[in-house]
C-alpha cells in the first residue's frame, strides 16, 4: 500500500525564513556585499567558477553568499543557473601561450625565458596566522618594476625542440561535450579533461596524491604552472569572422613525466595537462597528474589496477554535484521505503522464531 | 569589438555617457544572456577540449538614421553594456566614427592598458633573480 504524505509546507516556509536570518547572522555586524566576496574571497570565487563550470565572478560571489559559504552548495547554484542559459556558441581554443601572466613558474628549468614569476602566492609564507588582518590592517602597496614586453613561451616547447617529449599537435575539431551528451566509457581524452576541469578539487587532489604515493606512479615534474588572463574568441556567424568576446582568468599546469618507453612508444618525456577557470592551482596540478595517469592505454603502459588509472571510477565520482545529490537525497523522507524494510525484517524474525520454536519445546 | 566586449560594464557606460549621443535604433535582436563554451588545447598546443562556459550577452540593432547595423557579443550579463557595445559598433560605420573613437574607444583602451600594465609591473617585481654562491672548490 502506498500512502502519499503531504504536509510540512508551513514548517518548510519557516525553515527557509530562518535560513535567511541565519545567513545574515548578527545584524550588529555589517552585511557582506557580493562585491566584497568577489574581491576578497577571490579564490573561493575561482573554485566555484571552475567546478560550477561557468566563468562569471559576480554570479559565483552571489552563489557563495546565498550558500552561506558552503562552496559545494554554491557550485550547485551555479550549475543550476548554467542550465538555464541558451548556448550561444563555442569559443575558439584559448591560446595560453599569449596569457598575460600574473604568475608563471617552472620546477624543471631555473632559467626559463620569461623568468620565474612568483605572483601573488601562498608559497614561501610561514603559515602563521596574521593577527593584523583581524585588526583591520592597511596593506602596503605591492612593489612594481617595469615589465618585459616579450612573450612567455611554454616551457614544454623547449623540450619539444629536442624531440625529448611527446608533441601536442593542434586540432580544432569540435570536441565532445559532456553537458550535451551523457558521459560514456571509454571516454576520450577531451572528455576526461572536461570532466576533470569541473571535478571536485578534493577528489581530484586525492586521486593525484594517490599516484604520488605509488598507486600508478608516473613521476611528474611541474614543467610549468601559469595563472593569468587570456582572451576568448568566438566565431560569429552573422559577421563571418571571429571576435574577442571577453577575457578570463585561467590556471594552466603542464607536467612532464618520466617514461622509460613501452612496446609502442620510445623512451621520452610524456605529458599531463591541467587547465581550470580562475586562480585554482592546486586543482590544475591535480588535474594534470590524473590526466597523465589515465593516459596509460595510449602510451602502452601496464594497468597496475591503481584507482587513478580507472577512468570509469575517477570520472564517475569526480563530480561533486552528482555525488552530493545522490548522497544528500538519503536524508529526505524515505518513510514508505523504510516501512517496507521494517515489514520485511519483522516477517523474517517471525519466520525465524517459528522455525526455532519446536527446538525450544524439546 | 573585443575591447568593448571585455571592458567592465561600468567603464563602458561612463565613456558612453561622456559621448552624449543617444541615436534612435530598432532591435534586430534584443539583448539575450547566454553561455559560450570555452575551449582549451591539450598540452596548451594540441587538440581542443571544453573547459566550461562563460556568460555573454548578445544583441543586434539598426540605426534609424543611415541604417547602419551594430552587433555585440560582450562578456557578462549586462544588457545595457551589450546595447552600448552594439551602438558603438553601428556608429563606427557612420560619420561619427572619429568622435566615437576618441570619446569612447581610445580612453577605454587606455584605461584597460593602464590596469593591465599595473598588474604586469607587480608580476615583474616578483620575478626571481637567481644568484650563484661561489663555493670553495673550482
Amino acid at each position: 500500500m502506498y500512502v502519499a504524505v503531504k504536509g510540512g509546507e508551513r514548517a518548510i516556509d519557516n525553515a527557509h525564513a530562518w535560513l535567511a536570518e541565519e545567513r545574515r547572522g548578527d545584524t550588529a555586524v555589517a552585511e557582506l556585499s557580493v562585491a566584497q566576496i568577489r574581491e576578497q574571497l577571490s579564490l573561493a570565487v575561482s573554485r566555484v567558477m571552475a567546478e560550477g563550470s561557468l566563468f562569471d565572478p559576480d554570479l559565483a560571489a552571489l552563489a557563495i553568499k546565498q550558500a552561506r559559504g558552503d562552496l559545494i552548495e554554491a557550485i550547485f547554484l551555479i550549475r543550476a543557473y548554467r542550465t538555464t542559459l541558451p548556448r550561444i556558441g563555442n569559443s575558439r581554443p584559448i591560446e595560453t601561450e599569449s596569457m598575460a601572466c600574473d604568475r608563471r613558474i617552472s620546477a624543471t628549468f631555473k632559467d626559463v625565458p620569461g623568468g620565474q614569476v612568483l605572483g601573488p602566492t601562498f608559497d614561501y609564507t610561514h603559515r602563521l596566522l596574521d593577527f593584523v588582518l583581524a585588526a583591520d590592517g592597511e596593506v602596503p602597496e605591492a612593489a612594481s618594476v617595469s615589465a618585459d614586453t616579450g612573450g612567455v613561451p611554454h616551457v614544454t616547447s623547449f623540450l619539444n625542440r629536442d624531440g625529448l617529449i611527446q608533441t601536442e599537435d593542434p586540432d580544432d575539431a569540435p570536441p565532445p561535450d559532456l553537458t550535451r551528451t551523457p558521459l560514456e566509457f571509454p571516454a576520450n581524452r577531451a572528455l576526461r579533461l572536461q570532466a576533470l576541469a569541473r571535478g571536485d578539487e578534493g577528489f581530484v587532489l586525492s586521486m593525484a596524491y594517490s599516484t604520488q604515493r605509488g598507486y600508478g606512479r608516473n613521476h611528474p615534474f611541474v614543467a610549468e604552472l601559469r595563472v593569468g588572463r587570456v582572451a576568448v574568441e568566438m566565431d560569429i556567424p552573422e559577421l563571418g569572422f571571429a571576435v574577442e568576446i571577453g577575457e578570463i582568468t585561467v590556471t594552466e599546469c603542464e607536467t612532464v613525466n618520466q617514461f622509460t618507453g613501452s612496446k609502442t612508444e620510445p623512451p621520452q618525456f610524456t605529458r599531463g595537462y591541467g587547465l581550470t577557470f580562475g586562480h585554482t592551482e592546486r586543482k590544475a596540478i591535480s588535474m594534470a597528474l590524473v590526466d597523465r595517469a589515465m593516459r596509460w592505454k595510449e602510451l602502452g603502459e601496464d594497468n597496475v589496477g591503481a584507482p587513478a588509472q580507472d577512468e570509469e571510477f575517477v570520472l564517475s565520482h569526480a563530480d561533486n554535484i552528482q555525488a552530493t545529490g545522490f548522497l544528500e537525497h538519503i536524508k529526505l523522507p524515505h518513510y514508505v521505503d523504510f516501512q517496507s524494510e521494517l515489514e520485511l525484517v519483522r516477517k523474517l524474525r517471525a519466520e525465524a522464531a517459528a522455525a526455532n520454536a519446536p527446538e525450544a519445546a524439546e | 569589438m573585443g575591447l568593448v566586449a571585455k571592458a567592465p560594464a561600468e567603464a563602458l557606460a561612463r565613456h558612453w555617457a561622456a559621448l552624449g549621443v543617444s541615436p534612435e535604433f530598432t532591435w534586430l535582436r534584443p539583448p539575450e544572456v547566454g553561455g559560450a563554451m570555452v575551449r582549451g588545447r591539450m598540452g596548451g598546443t594540441g587538440a581542443a577540449f571544453n573547459i566550461g562556459e562563460m556568460t555573454i550577452t548578445r544583441c543586434a540593432l539598426k540605426l534609424t538614421k543611415g541604417g547602419a547595423i551594430g552587433h555585440a557579443h560582450v562578456q557578462g550579463r549586462d544588457k545595457a553594456k551589450a546595447e552600448q557595445a552594439a551602438l558603438v559598433d553601428a556608429l563606427m560605420q557612420t560619420d561619427l566614427a572619429d568622435t566615437v573613437r576618441t570619446a569612447v574607444l581610445v580612453p577605454l583602451a587606455d584605461e584597460l592598458a593602464v590596469a593591465s600594465a599595473a598588474r604586469a609591473a607587480k608580476a615583474a617585481a616578483t620575478k626571481v633573480d637567481f644568484f650563484t654562491m661561489v663555493r670553495g672548490e673550482d
